[in-house]
């Protein structure tokens, strides 16, 4: 029954969350969609901690995207071994997991320690940072953990299938309940942070500017169809 | 050819006595919102000087604007695409806080419930960034009127390109008064340089503006502008800068700064140019040929074929004849007597100069002789190189020609009109010397000492049936915005949306500013960002009356019920 609530209702209640909520918060709120930069208030900390973090993170994810979207068979049928993929994903991981963890120290550290930094941290902020300093601390503890007692922990067999398996709309609990607890622990923290992404800052990953690659440089734009500051009140629209 | 118009602006260095006029009232109507405190879309710097921000004009370490690569290809001096990317977790040419200046207010509160004490109780400087108490070092115009040149004179970025054996002893000959906005360039790095697509350039009047509901934060345009007149507002997380005043210019008045200029040295108009010639106007390979080649860009509106040209792009008849009695067209190509700042960041810049004569009169003056002798001035515009080429460093990227030519317009125009005033028969070789008829000289004379407000703004207005709407034109409840009081929404009022204070929509910053107004004037303690509802800022009372929060409420009175009022 737990199990159902944990790796069946969790998860479809989180996707809807992080769907519904981004599409929600970028329609009723664009302008508080933004990074929120504090680095016009310092620059020494955060030129160490920001890039290690982000691309820490952007590592880990890639991680994530090879370790649990990616079918162990497919692996296989390339011809990597498991043995191979489980010390490529381990030194990688690690190391990423290492800066990332690193960074966000670093981050976290700078944003106690720096007067305005600290006075523009807002709760929602710290419940941010808490979640996701949690789950990045227990998926790198259960990597570490598990691969200090014995061999590693092949979660190709359970949790990716079973992650997989919510998407495939067959979701399969069983998957999930002889995984070690701090793998456990780090599934559901992250669908923790999943559930309070779209309210955080956090938003801004989903419009990383990859578009601006192949854009022109200059844009140019037609005068909105509203004049001065005011936006035109719904159902008042100009009509072209 | 393809026409477009571009809202430009020129100013008078001659007229600018410093007085920051433009400045306190651009500031007043923009920037009076927290997280903005430290900006000024409109300063005046005096020049010598450093600017501000600190040393900006420095782009081999801010690197700023455009370049040229080694193919000859205009390229971002700060690095392309990928670099910019790669960069964004931490912007590496940002300048930190220092570089503009901490902003303060004062703990005006210690002054009326310090206790009976034999010393005169102190107003403290207060951080507005941290709420702490801090030492003010530094300021958007800390060097003004050459204050504390001895000690950083020396750190002006033009100065050093001149020659470094000009020491700080030339202040005594020396000195104007430099006012900035933003350039709303033909060619804008600021827009290029915006991973998010956020910043852009409107097509009708060439006004470049910063989308807020699009703009991430990612501070790129802060290090992409060389002018660095985008600035990064530190709550919203939004870059923010000067909007030529747009709901103003849109229903036909000038912008705030040049509405109450002092000396009414702002000019405003139309310029027609070319929009295919911009890329190669700003490739040109040498810096000195810059002014020139983005004067080849604009187009003669008087010219018939530019004229079909417009209408077949669809620019309404109103904005073409706005165009043919532009101050801006004259001052720039039929007077030649304005110059634009720093063309060499090959944005092609559209608030151009008229360069300061006075100095050179100044100097001829204080030796004795007379000033406004034709023959005196030339020979001074030739002898006074270290203005002349400080000049030319400004706006022709240090080409001193095109700067003499101008200094000596003028010269000759103040010679020339000294004897019609005076009642004598006007000497005709004056105006030939520069190149000018009499009468030409007379309408330049006309336009820079005489126009009218009429002739010195021509600004065609917007087209557009819901004119009515603009708050600025006062026919509207301002509260009227969607979400907003008026339309039976709660009104964020510089309050906080669900997610913190910048989140739930920006609200139309005229009902910002009441609101701002209204706390700060009510507020009990200083500055502690926690509480920035709670802010007095002395520069927003009238002086009639006490408002609520002058003083603080005695402790028996319950504080108003601001809620009830926003209902009105």
């Amino acid at each position: 029954m737990i199990d159902v609530l944990l790796w069946v209702a969790l998860p479809y209640v989180t996707l809807a969350v992080f769907v519904l909520g981004h599409v929600w918060r970028y329609r009723y709120d664009k302008f508080g969609w933004t990074t929120r930069s504090s680095q016009l208030y310092e620059n020494r900390l955060l030129r160490v901690g920001s890039p290690l973090f982000h691309f820490g993170i952007l590592v880990v994810l890639l991680g994530h995207v090879g370790g649990i979207l990616i079918p162990e068979s497919w692996t296989n049928a390339v011809g990597i071994s498991e043995d191979a993929y489980h010390v490529i994903a381990l030194v990688l991981g690690t190391v990423a997991g290492v800066c990332t963890l690193a960074g966000l120290a670093i981050l976290i550290y700078r944003r106690r320690t720096v007067g305005p930094v600290f006075s523009v941290t807002t709760r929602n902020d710290k419940l941010m940072y808490v979640v996701l300093t949690l789950t990045i601390v227990l998926g790198l503890s259960a990597t570490v953990v598990a691969n200090l007692l014995g061999g590693g922990y092949n979660y190709r067999e359970t949790v990716s299938p079973w992650f997989r398996s919510i998407f495939y709309l067959r979701p399969d609990p069983d998957l999930m309940s002889g995984v070690p607890i701090l793998f456990q622990l780090h599934a559901l923290s992250a669908l923790a942070l999943f559930c309070i992404w779209p309210f955080t800052r956090l938003v801004h990953m989903l419009t990383a500017p990859v578009g601006y690659l192949t854009r022109p440089y200059i844009v140019y734009r037609s005068r909105d169809v509203q004049l001065g500051m005011h936006r035109t009140p719904r159902g008042w629209e100009r009509v072209p | 050819m393809r026409v477009m118009a571009q809202m430009a602006m020129v100013m008078n260095l001659d007229k600018c006595i410093g007085c920051h006029t433009c400045s306190v009232t651009c500031k007043q109507a923009w920037t009076n919102r927290s997280g903005v405190e430290y900006v000024w879309f409109n300063n005046v710097e005096t020049r010598p000087g450093q600017g501000y921000p600190r040393r900006y004009e420095d782009q081999e370490r801010w690197r700023g604007g455009w370049t040229l690569n080694r193919r000859g290809r205009l390229v971002l001096k700060g690095g392309g695409r990928f670099r910019k990317l790669l960069t964004i977790f931490s912007n590496p040419k940002l300048p930190g806080i220092d570089d503009y200046y901490e902003p303060w207010t004062y703990d005006y509160e210690t002054l009326t419930n310090a206790p009976l004490q034999e010393h005169t109780p102190v107003a403290r400087p207060k951080s507005m960034l941290s709420g702490k108490d801090m030492k003010i070092t530094w300021s958007a115009n800390w060097d003004d009127d050459l204050g504390g040149s001895i000690d950083h004179g020396d750190k002006d970025v033009l100065l050093k390109q001149i020659s470094d054996k000009v020491k700080m002893e030339f202040d005594k000959t020396f000195m104007f008064y430099l006012p900035r906005i933003c350039e709303h360039c033909l060619n804008p790095s600021c827009a290029a340089s915006c991973p998010s697509g956020a910043i852009y350039k409107r097509t009708e009047d060439g006004i470049v503006l910063v989308d807020q509901d699009r703009c991430r934060g990612w501070r790129m345009c802060v290090s992409g502008c060389p002018y660095k007149k985008v600035y990064f507002n530190h709550r919203t997380g939004k870059a923010e800068k000067c909007t030529f005043c747009f709901p103003r210019v849109e229903v036909g008045i000038p912008t705030v700064c040049s509405e109450t200029c002092v000396g009414r040295l702002r000019y405003i108009g139309l310029m027609l140019y070319d929009a295919d010639k911009v890329l190669e106007a700003a490739s040109t390979p040498d810096d000195t040929g810059l002014y020139e080649a983005q004067r080849e860009v604009f187009l003669d509106p008087n010219d018939p074929e530019v004229v079909a040209a417009a209408e077949r792009e669809g620019i309404p008849q109103d904005w073409i004849e706005a165009a043919q009695r532009s101050p801006i067209h004259a001052l720039i190509n039929t007077y030649k007597v304005a110059l634009p700042l720093h063309p060499e960041y090959r944005t092609m810049p559209m608030v151009w100069y008229i360069p300061p004569l006075s100095p050179v009169v100044d100097v001829v003056r204080d030796t004795g002789h007379d000033a406004e002798n034709a023959g005196n001035l030339f020979a001074a515009i030739d002898a006074l190189r270290i203005p002349v080429e400080y000049l030319a460093e400004l706006f022709t990227a240090g080409d001193t020609a095109p700067v003499d030519a101008v200094l000596q317009r003028l010269a000759a125009m103040r010679a020339y009109m000294r004897d019609i005033n005076m009642g004598r028969d006007p000497d005709e070789a004056i105006p030939e010397r520069v190149g000018m008829s009499g009468e030409a000289m007379y309408d330049m004379y006309r336009l820079l000492a005489l126009a009218k407000y009429d002739e010195r703004y021509v600004i065609p207005t917007a087209h557009a049936e819901q004119a009515h709407g603009l708050e600025e034109l006062a026919t509207d409840c301002p509260l009227n915005y969607e979400g907003g009081p008026g339309m039976g929404g709660a009104g964020t009022g510089g309050g906080s949306g669900p997610f913190g204070e910048s989140s739930g929509g920006a609200n139309p910053i005229a009902v910002e500013n009441f609101h701002m107004l209204r706390q700060r004037q009510t507020a009990d303690n200083p500055v502690d960002p926690a509480d920035k509802s709670n802010r007095v800022n002395l520069l927003n009372w009238d002086g009639k009356g006490a408002p609520a929060g002058l003083f603080p409420s005695r402790p028996e009175t319950p504080p108003e019920d601001t809620g009830s009022e926003r209902e009105q």
